[in-house]
């Protein structure tokens, strides 16, 4: 659905049914030079399941309009500006890897707003290479391509995103570049890994949170190592769940990103932040 | 396998879409003959119906050996995905039925196969939708046909009976300037030879029946998509940018950015037509694609040696290949086909119909039959079989003489392909 954003117009899936602001609501926010269309599964289930289901495209990014959003801290005071917008006071948030750190800080900066956090391949610094960046300045189509083989494990991605007979390698590389292709000149790939790399708050915002949190890990996930979750996980006294997958958990392993996402929202309690 | 790069063809010919079966630590992909799967419980059901999850319900809509098959080739091709079909004919079919219907327009390159000309000219007319014919190299003459209800552009990569070469770069850019995608047919060349996505294609179908198995023994069409194309930029779409009433409602182009296309055809065009492939047929067709690359390299020697051999031999008139200095598409041929144009190709022998069918009987290598893309060295003369109802004239019209003869080159001895046209060459000589 569309909805006015501080001004601007954004987009949420909602999951195949209208939103309903009285519904416990569940935000996925998805990660750099992506969109939506990676928690539309995940949405759809929560949206069929007795939530209220927004997978928002950040702004600059296809279907919601506007300029990118400087930094983390701008995008996740847009998250909380959308849930405004929406009429909805507290909200579980979803993210995956920038999309994490987005929630992450969300939950931060409105403690009162967030009942759950889930964090998925995350990283506390998101540290990018000098390397990467520079690839991503200078040719972003190669910056792609070398993202999209570090973050995918497995050229048999069971039983398929959104379906069976798709090729993860070949539609994660086409949705990066549609999402470029989309921002109107901007290099939306370049600006979102530099926003992870710079964004240096997420250990003060994890001693923030005060909800219950679960992080998400792929075995094989070479963007955003295991190791490199830890800390915030620790921070966060965060349920920590390890997928066999690499950085494209959606993807990769759908059913078991499923049952994470459905442990950590339904059974919240046992793993609240002491207060 | 994560890694400093992406696996290379030859690889992704072996492994793409298949690990060692998690149930049976099965190798080789297994054969999941069976209609249907189990639903771990009445939520789980419909959940998978409502598609709030990925999985497999009814072997029509999907099914693991043909997701690996699916997988796999979209691999080859660099698409998003890819749905197998009972033939060639039913891919195409899959890809008008779901961008077009009674209203739709069509633009479509004059250099077909048979079975697509009459399914454009005759079949879907009679369903409302119109196709108007271009000549492969007309570029004015496919900007000029496009109309505001145009849903498709197509052609064959490398077209029928001549081999025209289709300008994918140059028909690419006139249909994306029109908000249309361009569909081709890429039977012949196969990723192999030829990456239509990488050239600017939408949308790429096969014939697995041919080269894809390499083996002759399965009819079977795959049909891919390249996530590329933007269905709701274009405006000419509402059957992926609205609301579909024949599924909950659901708008395509919002639950998958780049898998839109796909999600249709296959929850309304393989759910309602039907067209799937057996999981038997698929696994054929995977036995076949794991040699692919080198098949391949094999036919494009032996066909070279062929057309060499051919195109120095008195009793020919005309050899029809890209490769040859002469042939309209030569340049382009070089330019987009650099690993090689196919296998199968068109021969003029100096003559009449009687030498021509006299050729083709006294050939014992090369099997006279109706199809191409086979393991084996097949030939056909137009003039007594497929177009035996033409008089000279309109066989001329149709770029065919009496002397015209097909052959698809197979993976034998060069040597003996050789001497086998040279044993026909000489008993032909004798009908005279």
């Amino acid at each position: 659905m569309k909805i006015d954003v501080l001004g601007r117009e954004a987009y949420a899936y909602t999951g195949g049914k209208p939103f309903d602001a009285a519904l416990p609501c569940v935000v996925f926010i998805h990660g750099a030079c992506n969109d939506h269309s990676g928690f539309t599964l995940l949405a759809r289930w929560f949206a069929h399941h007795g939530y209220g289901a927004l997978a928002v495209d950040l702004p600059g990014h296809m279907r919601s309009g506007g300029p990118l959003l400087p930094d983390v801290e701008a995008m996740a005071d847009w998250v909380l500006a959308l849930l405004d917008a929406v009429g909805v006071q507290r909200a579980a948030l979803v993210g995956h890897s920038m999309g994490s750190l987005i929630a992450l800080q969300a939950a931060a900066r409105a403690p009162q707003r967030a009942t759950q956090l889930v964090l998925i391949g995350t990283a506390v610094p998101m540290k990018v290479s000098d390397a990467l960046l520079a690839t991503a300045r200078d040719e972003p189509l190669k910056a792609m391509r070398m993202v999209n083989t570090w973050s995918i494990s497995s050229t048999a991605s069971k039983p398929g995103y959104p379906g069976p007979g798709s090729w993860l390698h070949g539609g994660a590389l086409a949705l990066m570049r549609r999402v470029q292709a989309a921002g109107g000149g901007a290099n939306v790939f370049l600006h979102g890994f530099e926003v992870c790399h710079q964004y240096r708050a997420g250990m003060e915002a994890a001693a923030q949170v005060r909800c219950p949190a679960t992080v998400i890990i792929g075995s094989a996930d070479l963007m955003t190592q295991p190791r490199a979750a830890m800390p915030v996980a620790e921070a966060l006294h965060a349920q920590v769940i390890t997928l066999r997958c690499g950085h494209h958990h959606m993807g990769e392993a759908p059913e078991q990103v499923l049952a994470a996402v459905r442990a950590a929202l339904f059974a919240p309690a046992a793993h609240a932040k002491a207060a | 396998m994560p890694g400093a790069s992406d696996p290379g063809f030859d690889t992704l010919s072996l492994h793409a879409g298949a690990a060692p079966d998690p149930a049976t630590g099965a190798r080789a992909v297994p054969i999941h003959l069976s209609t249907s799967f189990v639903f771990d419980s009445s939520e789980h059901a419909a959940s998978l119906f409502n598609m709030e999850r990925s999985g497999h319900v009814y072997s029509r809509i999907s099914n693991p050996t043909n997701a690996v098959l699916e997988e796999r080739i979209a691999a080859l091709e660099g698409g998003a995905g890819a749905i197998a079909t009972a033939s060639g004919q039913a891919a195409l079919h899959l890809a008008i039925s779901t961008l077009a219907g009674a209203g739709s327009h069509i633009v479509s390159s004059t250099a077909l196969y048979g079975g697509s000309h009459n399914l454009l000219h005759y079949t879907l007319r009679r369903f409302g939708i119109e196709t108007t014919f271009v000549k492969p190299g007309d570029m004015a003459g496919w900007r000029a046909a496009i109309r505001p209800n145009t849903k498709l552009l197509f052609g064959e990569t490398l077209g029928n009976p001549g081999l025209d070469v289709l300008d994918i770069p140059a028909v690419s850019v006139i249909a994306h300037e029109a908000g249309v995608p361009l569909l081709v047919d890429s039977t012949f060349t196969t990723p192999w030879l030829m990456k239509p996505f990488d050239l600017g294609a939408d949308l790429i179908f096969h014939s697995a029946t041919k080269f894809l198995s390499g083996h002759g023994t399965v009819i079977g069409g795959v049909l891919v998509d390249g996530g590329g194309f933007d269905w709701d930029a274009s405006g000419r779409f509402t059957e992926l940018t609205a609301p579909y009433a024949g599924f909950h409602g659901m708008v395509f182009s919002e639950e998958s950015s780049v898998g839109a296309f796909l999600l249709r055809a296959r929850r309304e065009g393989l759910r309602d037509f039907g067209a799937c492939m057996s999981p038997h047929t698929a696994w054929l067709i995977l036995q076949g694609i794991e040699t692919l690359p080198l098949r391949m390299a094999r036919h494009m020697d032996n066909t070279r040696r062929v057309v060499a051999f051919l195109a120095a031999h008195p009793l020919v008139a005309h050899v029809g290949y890209p490769e040859l200095d002469g042939h309209p598409s030569h340049a382009l041929a070089k330019k987009l086909l650099p690993r090689g144009c196919g296998s199968v190709f068109s021969f003029d022998l100096k003559g009449t119909r009687r030498q021509g069918a006299a050729f083709i009987e006294a050939l014992q290598i090369f099997s006279h039959l109706a199809n191409v893309g086979d393991c084996r060295s097949l030939v056909i003369h137009p003039a007594s079989t497929t177009h035996f109802r033409m008089d000279d004239a309109a066989l001329q019209a149709a770029g065919i003489t009496p002397g015209t003869i097909r052959l698809s080159i197979g993976l034998e001895d060069a040597d003996d392909l050789i001497d086998d046209l040279k044993r026909a060459f000489k008993v032909a000589e004798k009908a005279a």
